[in-house]
């Protein structure tokens, strides 16, 4: 069954804070091949944890 | 003494920061206040360890951030009513439509390396995050500026694991979708 673009960012979200399940890893990859939304949203997630990262040098 | 006074002044010149950068934080003024001073005190009582390091700010900033792991640790300790916070019914019903899929494809963020070099971009950035519910941004600062692991964040905040994730989420799409409209959606800001 194919995941929602909801459901896919909730498994995003967590992937970055948990180790996902191989099947929720596949589940994830089957999504992101035909989801230009999800692979950009994903994308944005990680840059975030990166600029908040950086915020006290530049803030 | 001239010289401690000096010292004295440069840490007094950074307190604004200081106190901007706990507030994100803690979201709690007093506490906030408590931890810049502890922070301040200690840098003066540790001017030595300074010397001949590069960058005040920086160097304050590690200090601080120190006093903010021991205050919300010390935080955790007092109980806290937990009012329900698991994801709400309708969440994000702006977003994705009835069958859970984007109403409105994630434009894409041109540059946003570039974005990492302009000051105006960390203060969007803090923009949208003081505008996070306060428990929300506290989840999401502990995670993803001062490094927790989840589980200690859960059991710091008094939280299941479950609701963890959904804080997480929730900042992450809120936060996205903040900067999308402040700041990458918006040529006039770069």
């Amino acid at each position: 069954m194919r995941m929602s673009c909801k459901e896919t960012t909730r498994l995003v979200s967590q992937g970055l804070d948990r180790e996902l399940a191989f099947g929720e890893r596949v589940a994830l990859r089957v999504h992101y091949a035909y989801c230009l939304g999800c692979r950009r949203a994903g994308r944005q997630m990680k840059f975030l944890r990166q600029a908040i990262q950086q915020l006290p040098e530049r803030g | 003494m001239a010289v401690a006074e000096d010292f004295r002044k440069q840490l007094e010149d950074l307190r604004p920061y200081l106190l901007r950068y706990a507030s994100l934080q803690l979201r709690d003024a007093a506490a906030a206040e408590d931890a810049v001073q502890e922070a301040l005190l200690a840098a003066l009582a540790g001017q030595s360890s300074f010397a001949g390091r590069a960058n005040l700010r920086t160097w304050l900033t590690g200090i601080l951030k120190h006093k903010i792991v021991d205050t919300i640790r010390r935080q955790a300790r007092e109980p806290v009513v937990e009012a329900a916070a698991d994801e709400e019914p309708g969440e994000f019903d702006e977003l994705f439509g009835e069958r859970g899929h984007w109403n409105e494809r994630p434009a894409a963020w041109g540059d946003p390396d570039g974005a990492l070099e302009q000051s105006q971009f960390f203060r969007a950035l803090e923009m949208c995050l003081e505008r996070l519910p306060a428990r929300t941004a506290q989840a999401f600062m502990m995670r993803e500026h001062l490094g927790f692991e989840t589980g200690e964040i859960c059991k710091e905040l008094s939280i299941t694991p479950t609701h963890c994730w959904v804080l997480l989420y929730r900042a992450r799409m809120t936060l996205r979708e903040c900067l999308q409209q402040t700041w990458f959606g918006n040529a006039l800001s770069r």
